[in-house]
């Protein structure tokens, strides 16, 4: 089943390829036509209705997150916060397509991938609100912390799915970055790496046409970013990354090359951010309406929806519900972000070593000696 | 016991350590078919194979970028930097990554990784090869940094260094590599980090320095004592976590103190010494602290280079001069 089903995917990006040049890559893989149409209706998804309903679900409950989160910064509740909006399909199919023993390496902006796999939404808060805890990823989760330099989780991805190799562990590691990161050293070591030592990963690009301001044509002249993997010696394919069953069919066909011992893959997934780099840019500095205005026009989520509803999925009142649900869930989490318990100073100090060495304990004793007088002094002062 | 050169001893050290723990394995540009530059690594490949002594591609941050991530996964991972001066295309991995992730991810998460590097002049080398860096480190909240000065410290020090849980950024002195021999047990033993050591005891003075300077510290004292000084050598062995109780007992005992350094002299771990013995030995100290330093330039070329790194005879107008105030 699952076989077929892959054979389909791929072959219809070979039968597309124009030009013949054999190092090309392969057209973008579309499973959905831009109003949510099989491309192939023989094509046959081994996903189950009720997966399909959660995979839209979990859409919908990221970019109800993401504006829910983009207000609160707005209002001062929240620090810089880094939206999805846009790149639901691409985070969500590719998400779908891991195991829970696979590890996962995000950037700074998988929200939705970081949730699939088990960190809850008021963790995510927490973690954007300026508290570290946010990033204590719950035992038996797979999924690393968050990197806020570009590309350089690329590497740790690398390592992780090297590690795994060496000791005979069936697994994969993806690792998610930008479009930006492909100009980076860490982002060509790691698929070198990779390549070189055939490590069971999966780069995941989400080319989402902007880093901060700098358009995409002005990160590479290379004609795709894929193409970066023929150089490290795999595959590289590009994907429709605003369909969700494309980006899962291809991600998951990668993982289980690499599971498998066949080696990496980098996957260029092909979207756009609707919203700013991160709530301190303000993206109408570099990009026109216009422009962003067509995208909304692909936005991942209707689309699906209307995949759904064409295969009697969904109506009218599925919907309603699970914008109602979506919008509860993230409302409890953040009431939950909102009643942080006061944190101890000691925290600042407690995890740079796995033991406190006395200089460390000598500062934090510091700090608590200035703090009580510091109360002191405020309560003289009342 | 053999009787072993320093760079021998990190050899046993390795291979003491890969037979008692297959998770330690070794990475690295040239580590394996060719033993090393400096053949610290000679013999491993045979014994323990490919996947365990790998040669890397020729990327410093590529090294340590994926052995963070195997440090992660469980394994422990002993990376090499071919010289102290290609450590900067990892710096990046090393203070941006390995020495927070522990903190980043609240303990979830840590990096048991080893970056051996050689460092240090006087072998007279190319440009790049002959620097001393472990300010940078030292001043890196969650890394350790680790000098030995000889064999059997080397030995010791690094298979604690490959035990520890958090990363280790272990520099090796090139110039003292094959100077001298020591006896160095078969067995496996370790030197506990964080703790200095005396290596002569004295009533007039402390000389305080590590690596290769602790040698030419030695020296230096030698050459005092017949002039009637009576200095103390102290060999701090780890610079993070530092062990400040040896220092300030010496030089409360002492009251004078000598800084014996390579690296340049601007905000260098010497630096850091003389603020701390200002913080808990003001009151013991009859002169200023000497500073015996490299300068703040990039260290020369070799024919320049016997004027850079501090001889014994520098030392010992160090050890002078603090007398004399």
């Amino acid at each position: 089943m699952a076989k077929s089903t892959e054979v389909k995917a791929k072959e219809k990006a070979k039968i597309e390829r124009k030009g013949g040049r054999t190092w090309t890559i392969p057209d973008i893989v579309q499973v959905l036509d831009d109003e949510g149409r099989l491309l192939d209706e023989d094509l046959e998804l081994e996903l189950s209705k009720e997966d399909l309903r959660k995979m839209y679900r979990w859409m919908v409950t990221a970019r109800v997150f993401d504006e829910r989160a983009l207000a609160l910064q707005r209002q001062g509740r929240l620090g810089t916060y880094a939206p999805l909006s846009g790149q639901e399909a691409a985070q969500v199919g590719s998400a779908w397509a891991l195991k829970p023993e696979d590890w996962m390496f995000p950037s700074y902006r998988e929200h939705a991938v970081q949730a699939i796999r088990g960190q809850r939404w008021v963790d995510i808060l927490t973690y954007w609100g300026g508290n570290e805890e946010g990033n204590r990823i719950p035992e038996g989760v797979n999924n690393f912390t968050i990197s806020i330099p570009i590309a350089t989780q690329v590497l740790h991805a690398v390592g992780v799915a090297w590690a795994a190799k060496l000791k005979g562990d069936r697994i994969a590691s993806i690792v998610y970055f930008g479009d930006g990161a492909t100009s980076e050293g860490d982002f060509h070591e790691g698929m070198n790496f990779a390549g070189v030592f055939q490590c069971p990963v999966v780069f995941f690009c989400q080319n989402n046409q902007y880093a901060i301001s700098v358009p995409r044509t002005r990160q590479t002249a290379s004609e795709t970013l894929a193409q970066k993997a023929i150089a490290y010696g795999f595959e590289g394919v590009q994907v429709d990354g605003n369909d969700l069953l494309a980006v899962y069919q291809v991600t998951k066909e990668a993982l289980e090359k690499a599971r498998s011992g066949g080696g990496p893959t980098m996957i260029e997934a092909i979207t756009y951010r609707l919203s700013h780099h991160t709530t301190a840019d303000d993206w109408t500095r570099y990009r026109s309406k216009e422009e962003v205005e067509e995208w909304k026009q692909k936005d991942p989520i209707p689309r699906f929806r209307k995949y759904l509803e064409s295969r009697d999925f969904w109506n009218e009142k599925d919907e309603e519900r699970v914008w109602e649900e979506a919008k509860a869930e993230v409302a409890q989490a953040v009431e939950e972000y909102e009643k942080m318990p006061e944190r101890d100073v000691e925290e600042i100090f407690k995890y740079t070593y796995a033991e406190m060495p006395w200089n460390l304990k000598e500062q934090l004793e510091e700090l608590r000696a200035y703090l009580k007088e510091r109360g002191q002094r405020e309560t003289q002062e009342e | 016991m053999a009787q072993l050169t320093l760079v021998q001893a990190i050899n046993d050290a390795l291979k003491t350590e890969m037979r008692q723990d297959e998770r330690v394995l070794v990475l690295g540009e040239d580590v394996g078919v060719d033993g090393g530059v400096f053949r610290a690594t000679e013999g491993l490949l045979d014994e323990f194979g490919p996947d365990r002594v790998i040669d890397t591609p020729l990327a410093e941050s590529g090294i340590v970028g994926t052995a963070i991530g195997m440090a992660v996964y469980g394994l422990r991972p002993v990376a090499e930097i071919q010289f102290d001066g290609f450590m900067p295309p990892a710096f990046d991995q090393i203070v941006s990554h390995a020495a927070r992730i522990r903190w980043r991810s609240r303990g979830r998460y840590h990096v048991p990784l080893v970056i051996r590097a050689p460092y240090g002049g006087g072998i007279r080398a190319l440009e790049h090869h002959s620097e001393s860096p472990e300010a940078y480190y030292a001043h890196t909240p969650g890394l350790k940094v680790v000098i030995p000065s000889s064999p059997y410290e080397a030995k010791g020090l690094l298979i604690a260094s490959i035990r520890d849980p958090d990363p280790v950024i272990f520099l090796e002195p090139k110039k003292i590599y094959r100077a001298f021999r020591e006896e160095v047990p078969e067995d496996d033993y370790v030197v506990p980090l964080g703790q200095a050591k005396v290596l002569k005891e004295g009533s007039d003075v402390s000389v305080i320095s590590w690596g290769y300077m602790a040698r030419v510290s030695l020296e230096a004292v030698e050459q005092a004592e017949r002039e009637g000084i009576h200095a103390e050598v102290i060999d701090l062995r780890t610079l993070s976590p530092l062990d400040i109780e040896t220092v300030i007992e010496s030089v409360a005992k002492t009251g004078r103190c000598v800084i014996a350094q390579e690296s340049p002299l601007t905000c260098s771990f010497g630096a850091e010494l003389m603020a701390l013995v200002n913080d808990k030995a003001l009151l013991y100290l009859k002169a200023p602290l000497v500073r015996v330093s490299g300068f703040d330039t990039t260290i020369p070329l070799y024919r320049l280079e016997e004027y850079y790194v501090p001889d014994a005879f520098r030392v010992l107008r160090g050890i002078r001069k603090a007398m004399q105030f």
